[in-house]
């Protein structure tokens, strides 16, 4: 597993953060509803639920921002991310999966959840954090060290 | 056309949001949850700051009767802890420490267009169908009453 160093973003991170927690309480505010990527994605098919069109509008939304921030900074957002086609498959899979079977993903249960108080958001939360540190560390630090 | 609109601009800030914070590299993610390596302690901060918007927002947004585009609230109320909830959790975070990826940053990284992006969203909707159905089979797949 590669490990790419990356710079700690304190002010950035919390700015990132309000601004997520804004459009939380907008969704709120309009809708009524928790502000769940997971659950916004399995709503936003046509005839899933009634009212699917402002989730579709949500994810179209999600998918816009990068263009615009890059537009308006001039500058291209820096990421990395893996490329073994094997690992992002089964992540992926896992991470859906998973979410819509525990009801929740970082934003229904860890942001969302947590500021409604939920005990089963703050069980789920502690949950994936607790198996995506296993995770990382079997790979990063037992996996690798075997092979290294 | 008016719920679409906002619904855009609500999806439009919650990806500032994560490309702001940094949430939309995989790297970022998976160093916080390299705990004994690497660690970058930034996504405590983004929900951090997520999570105290919300509690106060959420606060007064509850002041209203109804919704401002929608009859009523919509809220869980479920309290108990189910098996669903922590397997559910659990193979969540193990794709997330896989990937890097959640559901959101996933999405707003699409557009960004990295191969491994590609490969994520498309089997990250596959598990999504896989777990709908399961939950809650379509009519015709029932068995006769």
């Amino acid at each position: 597993m590669m490990v790419v160093a990356t710079e700690f973003t304190p002010w950035a991170s919390l700015i990132g953060g309000v601004l997520i927690g804004l459009s939380a309480v907008l969704v709120m505010t309009l809708f009524g509803r928790i502000a769940g990527i997971a659950g916004i994605s399995t709503g936003a098919l046509p005839g899933q639920r009634e009212d699917w069109l402002w989730r579709l509008a949500f994810i179209a939304g999600l998918v816009a921002a990068p263009l615009l921030v890059q537009a308006v900074t001039g500058e291209p957002v820096a990421q990395t991310v893996s490329d073994n086609p094997v690992v992002m498959a089964l992540a992926g899979l896992l991470v859906g999966f998973g979410t819509v079977w525990g009801s929740g993903c970082t934003s229904g249960h860890g942001v969302c959840g947590l500021a409604r108080l939920s005990t089963r958001s703050l069980v789920a939360t502690v949950t994936f954090l607790g198996t995506g540190v296993a995770t990382v560390f079997v790979l990063r630090h037992l996996v690798a060290g075997i092979a290294s | 056309m008016t719920r679409a609109l906002f619904g855009f601009a609500a999806g439009l800030l919650f990806g500032i949001g994560l490309v702001v914070s940094g949430m939309a590299d995989p790297a970022k993610v998976l160093n916080f949850l390299d705990l004994f390596g690497a660690w970058d302690p930034s996504l405590a901060f983004v929900m951090g700051g997520a999570v105290v918007t919300a509690f106060v927002g959420y606060r007064l947004a509850w002041r209203r009767e109804q919704p401002v585009l929608l009859p009523r609230f919509e809220i869980p109320s479920r309290v108990d802890l189910d098996t669903p909830l922590l397997t559910g959790a659990a193979l969540f975070g193990v794709g997330w420490g896989l990937g890097g990826f959640c559901p959101g940053p996933a999405w707003t990284a699409l557009p960004l267009l990295a191969p491994g992006t590609l490969v994520f969203v498309p089997a990250m909707l596959v598990g999504m169908g896989i777990a709908s159905f399961l939950r809650a089979p379509p009519r015709s797949a029932k068995a006769p009453a």
